[in-house]
């Protein structure tokens, strides 16, 4: 038992450095051979996806059961780099000085989606990308960015957020150019850095602002420390801008389908997990960081109630101009990645509706400030959608990745009868056709539900564009599965056989998941959303890790 | 996690409402069942290579196989036309012109600045 | 006032930068741009750490006196290494551009219809 409670102890170190240990290694394995580079890199993924698995059991798990409950205080597990106590006494109060990694509910289920995106990444490529060369700089940047993304999501400390942030659009920009010799795939890869860059520096000014009033840049002793000053205001700001553009909310999502269209389609895969790491940031920033000012229910601050609604109202009307822009712009494209990624557009919408529902509703009942009953079944649809729609985007994206290595087309004008020679893609693509648009025995259904319920007591056009939204998704699919799949066998594709045994590997797994949450979504719901959803509106929790 | 009795209890059916997914489930397979029982009540027999076997598009004549499969771009026609007025001023804003994406990011900080400073 | 004449250069170079990056098409000048905006952010990182009459935070047994922060001068390099390698990120990607496309304006890059 001391072994395992020794590496539960380590596992957030371990699971950023063994991507990046195995990222540098990399192009001294392909010299030997190149099966076993490819190998290899399955093989670290796999032991950081078991990795991250062990270290959330043993935070969602009930007290009776867990493997090292000595390691939790209060539900969060802070590791300190450097060893030794997070914060030392001055003279008159102690400040934090080490960079600490500080885990509870919320970092937990977002590491458990970025390592399912990436071991199902990691398979897809090993057949996808057989034919080209450059494979082990591919696999280098590949494994690059998921240390990236886990160190986005782990991190306590404010600077170390900015550092992922940039070593994540890096590899990612060098990735999305991987077809060099196309001139619209290096084009998407700089519109990529430039928008990356001019983010993260903002996002990095905002830092400055912060640090320069209260003197420390870890996230719990902000917390404890904020108040809603001028300074502050624009800090908010800047910060909810910045990772805004990097998450791909309107009116600056238009990086979003060159990218994802003309990316490899397992590079769009793992895109896809870094584009909901900057939705986190957005969320952490909101609730943790400036917990006590926005989210608080304080008597206090009743006066300034109104001021704080505000922001709420505006998050719900980008997300709304999200999904309509995205549904819309989907309906009219010819080409397939591109219509696949305004689809996803339109669900990034979803998933911040619920986080404006909950910043936007509060009621002020004879001088006492609280929140309705549905803000938090808002914020827990929300989170739940990041899930489902991580695992259903995704399988879409492997299927057109297929679909493309076969017959070498994207237009859907020259795409046709393909559901005679490839039988299980059809499939795949019809269950994610259904988790999609919110069909009831797939998982994008349960979380759907959740937020139109919530969402329309909010206001009910809310509930009502968010429903018609869905329905228009199903339309946009079920136009792409006729003109793919269905009819007449076209003489041009006459040689498509079924796609190679790798790919379908990975398709499966994540098919498999996609239908056990959506027959059983209880049991997710209770013992990792409900938990994860506690977590990020307790913001004295997330200060009580560090400070004591 | 959860004690394997109680992972047992959330498996059943619990709530025997209208939006269970397992009850969609069966009923979908239930669907499935009696459709392939009235699909085997239909006649066999037709003779192959004759009149019977060919497609019938109202007497027009049968074009090859890639003009006869309605393309991607042509399902949703009547959708897109009678929004055109939308579409025209949506694919003007899409330019994919690099600058443009910072423009509307530097309106969105005004914007977000005037509404949670200044309001 | 004159201590905050830092600041105002702060602020002066931020929006040059971001005047380059929105109304210039040249692809390089963009580049130039999102490098004048670096600059600025790390010169409101140094300003921020200095105090009125301190030398450098580099002695062990110091003659005396104030020094100045020396956390944001730690975020400094760290942004600066990072400004490099995104500014030679940009630039090869710019080289591959003009070696597909032939020309250097962002008004004619990026169309799907080709």
């Amino acid at each position: 038992m001391n072994m395992i409670e020794e590496l539960l102890f380590h596992s957030p170190a371990l699971i950023v450095a063994i991507p990046l240990i195995g990222a540098f290694l990399t192009p001294l394995v392909s010299k030997i051979n190149d099966k076993l580079r490819n190998a290899f890199a399955i093989f670290i993924v796999l032991i950081t996806t078991i990795l991250v698995f062990m270290l959330s059991y043993n935070l969602f798990a009930y007290e009776g059961t867990k493997l090292a409950p000595d390691i939790l205080s209060g539900g969060i597990q802070t590791y300190i780099f450097g060893g030794g106590p997070a914060t030392i006494m001055g003279s008159e109060s102690s400040f934090a000085i080490r960079i600490l990694f500080e885990i509870d509910g919320l970092n937990a289920f977002m590491a458990i989606i970025a390592s399912i995106l990436a071991l199902a990444g990691v398979i897809y490529s090993w057949s996808f990308m057989k034919e080209h060369t450059g494979q082990d700089k591919y696999y280098t940047l590949y494994l690059l960015m998921i240390a990236g993304i886990f160190g986005m999501i782990l991190t306590g400390d404010m600077f170390n957020f900015f550092v992922f942030i940039e070593i994540t659009s890096i590899a990612a920009c060098a990735l999305i150019a991987f077809y060099t010799n196309s001139g619209k795939a290096v084009d998407a890869g700089f519109k990529y850095i430039v928008i990356s860059a001019v983010g993260a520096l903002f996002i990095l000014f905002a830092i400055g602002i912060l640090y320069s009033q209260y003197n420390a840049l870890n996230m719990a002793v902000l917390a404890n420390s904020i108040q809603y000053n001028m300074l502050d205001k624009i800090a908010l700001v800047l910060l909810i801008s910045g990772l805004a553009m990097k998450a791909g909310i309107v009116p600056m999502h238009m990086w979003l389908p060159d990218a994802y269209g003309r990316a490899p389609s397992s590079v769009t895969l793992i895109l896809v997990g870094a584009t909901q790491a900057s939705l986190y940031g957005i969320f952490r920033m909101a609730f943790s960081v400036y917990g006590k000012t926005i989210g608080n229910i304080s008597p206090t601050i009743v006066d300034s109630v109104t001021n704080i609604n505000s922001i709420g109202w505006l998050l719900v009307l980008l997300a709304i101009l999200t999904m309509l822009i995205g549904v819309l712009m989907a309906l009219k494209q010819n080409d397939l990645k591109r219509l696949i990624a305004f689809a996803a557009l339109a669900e990034i919408g979803y998933m911040l509706l619920g986080l404006g529902v909950r910043l936007a509703s509060k009621v002020v009942n004879e001088g006492q400030v609280g929140f309705n009953e549905y803000s938090n079944a808002a914020l827990t649809g929300s989170i739940f959608h990041i899930m489902n729609d991580a695992l259903d985007i995704g399988l879409l994206f492997l299927v057109a990745g297929a679909v493309y290595l076969v017959t070498k087309e994207t237009n859907l004008n020259k795409l046709g009868g393909l559901a005679r020679n490839m039988k299980y893609t059809t499939v795949f693509f019809l269950i994610g056709l259904l988790a999609v648009a919110g069909m009831p025995p797939m998982n994008g259904f349960s979380s759907k539900l959740i937020i139109y319920e919530s969402t329309y007591q909010l206001n009910p056009i809310i509930g009502i564009i968010a429903i018609l939204c869905s329905i228009l998704l199903l339309a946009v699919f079920v136009k792409v599965f006729h003109s793919v799949f269905l009819g007449p066998k076209i003489p041009s594709l006459k040689d498509a056989k079924e796609a190679p045994r790798s790919m379908l590997l990975a398709m499966g797994i994540i098919a498999c998941i996609i239908i056990f949450i959506g027959l059983f979504p209880s049991i997710i719901l209770e013992n990792i959303i409900q938990p994860a959803t506690e977590a990020i509106t307790n913001y004295s929790a997330y200060i009580g890790g560090v400070i004591p | 996690m959860i004690p394997f009795e109680t992972l047992l209890d959330t498996l059943k059916i619990q709530n025997w409402s209208l939006w269970n997914p397992l009850i969609w489930g069966i009923a979908i397979i239930i669907a499935y069942l009696i459709i392939y029982i009235i699909r085997g009540f239909g006649k066999k027999g037709f003779k192959e290579r004759t009149e019977q076997a060919k497609v019938f598009l109202s007497g027009n004549p049968e074009l090859e196989k890639e003009k006869m499969h309605v393309g991607g771009s042509n399902i949703y026609w009547g959708f897109t036309e009678s929004l055109k007025w939308l579409y025209g001023s949506l694919e003007k804003m899409h330019t994919g012109n690099a600058s443009d994406y910072i423009l509307w990011f530097v309106i969105i900080l005004g914007v977000m600045f005037l509404i949670i400073g200044v309001i | 006032m004159i201590f905050n004449i830092p600041y105002i250069a702060v602020v002066a170079l931020i929006l040059i930068g971001l005047y380059a990056v929105v109304f210039k098409r040249n692809l390089i000048k963009i580049v130039i741009g999102i490098t004048l905006i670096e600059s600025g952010v790390n010169l409101f990182l140094i300003t921020l750490a200095y105090r009125k009459g301190s030398t450098a935070p580099i002695y062990t047994a110091s003659p005396g006196g104030i020094m100045s922060l020396p956390v944001p001068h730690a975020l400094t390099l760290t942004s600066i290494v990072i400004g490099v390698a995104v500014l030679a990120l940009m630039l090869s990607l710019v080289i591959h551009i003009y070696k597909i496309y032939g020309t250097l304006d962002v008004r004619n890059l990026g169309r799907e219809e080709e």
